[in-house]
């Protein structure tokens, strides 16, 4: 990164290479978001394709009153959520940290 | 089994007029700080990410889903589960693709992030019907569920409940907007987890604590199977097509997308759905239990015998465990969620109707702050009596279809144009327009040839359509369609404009480097 005193010169290329940095963190996030996306659907078509093909594998039982259907469907709800956290953690501490630098460069420069 | 259920009962009728009383006053206090058209839809953005999570979870949790899935579950084991799930997981989806990027990008709905670099007038159209046709499927499920719902709950008639529905509604939406209708999906969405919590946790204290010695007990009493997968899922085309619809329709519902504007700004977007995916998932999972429960305790003869779609196996359960003031408050409490669901929907369709159609076509973004509340506010009202119409007329109807149709119309006809608009420099004022109108007509199609529709409304033998949800089709096609139709015609405006869409997207309108200068290339 350009540091933000630097900018305020002339001829210095501080809001192209902003730019060239914001483009690198915006795919970053479509990457991540993708990522997440994809061990979502596989989580969850894996789960009902195997509810559709493998009917009584789902209905054995891992303990009593326990099948593998149930166990695999109450895992799907929780990777839910832990894909779903982790994005937000993500988010929060490296995404949004290279935002507000992004953000206080060009502040700087006005 | 004697219950008090379908008899006009002063508990639950007590615990509902508490309800409305409450709602009613929250209302009025909404009102004196609804002046403005940004607070009338967006809150002023003044929510926090933590109101906004619950009120998500109570614009989404429906009382089809809390009785409906119970019901399932209750009447078949382990099927509801993959019905619960398969709700689920549109959330996560919602998180990672759009509700950053639309919180940054829009003002009042979707069709604002579409439009944003496009030819306004034609994407604005073609949003706002595959909109409102959202809207209007899932209003006209949740108006009958109601008129239903009271005549099983309190024994009133079918037209006084959905007319009562209606007004009360109208009522919090006309004077309150989105303030008043955020407190009562967030007063709903407590009142439904608190209720279905302590309802499970007094079944659940009836077997040692454990869900799985719940379910040792189902599966005693009706045989193994219950804890097997039965005849939900049966082909695997048909499995993966309604899969789609509810992954990605999420993302295209017009009454979620606008709470991710109600935020201040994308970090309370992305943490509001986190809290939103933990209450949903949460729900679903009591849900399960409750449904076991009403296997067990009360028993699926008795459920069948009030009602044959089992819809009332959770407040059976209520009066089981805790007499007839339970049943009256988990009663109260399924009505109660009608009245939030169609709130929401209601102002998503004012918001289509006033700020797209109204403002940006009809005026050309041109009409002062007390012309466009005066529209939204007409609109508002037009909608309150087509949903009370719309309730009249379907009565009767089996409509429990319409929700998954309306769930394949935003993945195939909102979620793809939404997501284009967003990543493809490309995207095309055409495209969108061709996507988006694509997808909306073939979804309807589709579900009017499906067996869904032929067989088991109109008793047809077959249907011409295979699939009983289009999502597969119809989501495929809705891309295809915009992505060919921008490369046939390229817009080199829109394509130009992307770098500013790229930018906004991720620094948000309050950030220094959003330039509107650069706007008029």
């Amino acid at each position: 990164m350009v540091h933000p005193s630097a900018m305020r010169e002339p001829g210095r290329s501080g809001p192209s290479e902003r730019e060239k940095d914001l483009a690198l963190l915006a795919r970053r996030r479509w990457r991540v978001a993708v990522a997440l996306t994809g061990a979502m659907m596989a989580t969850y078509f894996g789960f009902v394709l195997l509810v559709a093909y493998a009917k009584p594998a789902a209905g054995a039982l891992v303990a009593p009153g326990l099948s593998w259907g149930i166990l695999l469907g109450v895992l799907v709800i929780v990777v839910a959520w832990v894909v779903t956290g982790i994005y937000v953690v993500w988010a929060n501490s490296r995404y949004d940290t290279k935002l507000e630098q992004l953000r206080a460069a060009a502040r700087e420069e006005r | 089994m004697e219950s008090a259920l379908g008899k006009p009962s002063a508990t639950a009728i007590g615990f509902f007029l508490v309800f409305i009383l409450a709602t009613l006053a929250i209302t009025g206090w909404a009102a004196r700080r609804t002046k403005t058209t940004s607070e009338f839809f967006t809150a002023g953005s003044k929510v926090t990410g933590f109101q906004n999570g619950l009120a998500l979870a109570g614009d989404f949790m429906s009382a089809a889903s809390f009785l409906g899935i119970a019901g399932l579950v209750a009447s078949s084991g382990f099927d509801g589960l993959i019905y619960s799930v398969g709700w689920l997981v549109g959330w996560p989806v919602v998180t990672f693709l759009v509700a950053e990027p639309l919180r940054n990008l829009g003002k009042y709905t979707f069709a604002d992030v579409v439009a944003y670099r496009m030819r306004q007038a034609p994407v604005r159209i073609a949003s706002a019907v595959s909109g409102l046709t959202v809207v209007a499927f899932y209003l006209i499920a949740q108006m009958v569920g109601a008129g239903s719902l009271v005549k099983l709950l309190f024994g009133l008639p079918y037209e006084v409940a959905v007319v009562a529905v209606g007004i009360v509604m109208l009522a919090y939406v006309l004077f309150g907007g989105m303030i008043a209708t955020t407190w009562v999906q967030i007063v709903k969405a407590i009142l439904l987890l608190g209720g279905a919590s302590a309802l499970a946790v007094v079944v659940l204290s009836r077997f040692g604590m454990s869900p799985m010695r719940l379910f040792a007990a189902a599966a005693e009493k009706y045989g193994p199977d219950v804890l097997a997968p039965g005849k939900l899922v049966s082909d695997p085309l048909d499995t993966v097509s309604l899969g789609l619809a509810l992954m990605f329709g999420t993302s295209g519902l017009p009454h979620i997308l606008m709470r991710f504007y109600t935020v201040p700004n994308a970090r309370a977007a992305r943490s509001s759905v986190l809290y939103a995916t933990g209450f949903i998932g949460l729900f679903y999972l009591i849900t399960f239990i409750l449904g076991f429960g009403a296997a067990v305790l009360v028993g699926r003869d008795p459920i069948k015998a009030i009602d044959k779609g089992g819809n009332m196996a959770a407040p059976l359960l209520a009066e089981v465990v805790g007499g007839t003031a339970f049943l009256g408050f988990i009663s109260a409490v399924a009505f109660a969620t009608i009245l939030a669901v169609v709130a929401g929907l209601t102002l998503s369709g004012a918001a289509a109707l006033s700020h797209d159609v109204w403002v940006h076509v009809v005026k050309r973004g041109k009409a002062d702050e007390r012309e466009q509340l005066a529209v939204a506010r007409v609109a508002t009202v037009l909608l309150a009596v087509l949903a009370i119409g719309l309730g009249i007329v379907f009565k009767g109807q089996n409509v429990a279809f319409m929700v998954g149709l309306a769930f394949a119309i935003a993945a195939s006809a909102n979620f793809p144009a939404l997501l284009l608009s967003m990543t493809w420099r490309r995207f095309t004022t055409s495209g969108a327009v061709a996507s988006m109108v694509t997808g909306t007509v073939s979804a309807i199609v589709l579900i009017a040839l499906s067996p869904t529709v032929q067989i088991d409304i109109l008793k047809h033998a077959s249907a011409p359509f295979p699939l009983k949800n289009p999502a597969l089709i119809t989501m495929t096609l809705s891309f295809f369609v915009g992505i060919v139709v921008s490369l046939a015609r390229p817009e080199p405006d829109a394509a130009k404009k992307f770098a500013l869409v790229e930018r906004r997207m991720h620094l948000g309108p309050e950030a220094g480097v959003d330039d509107d200068t650069t706007a008029g290339h």
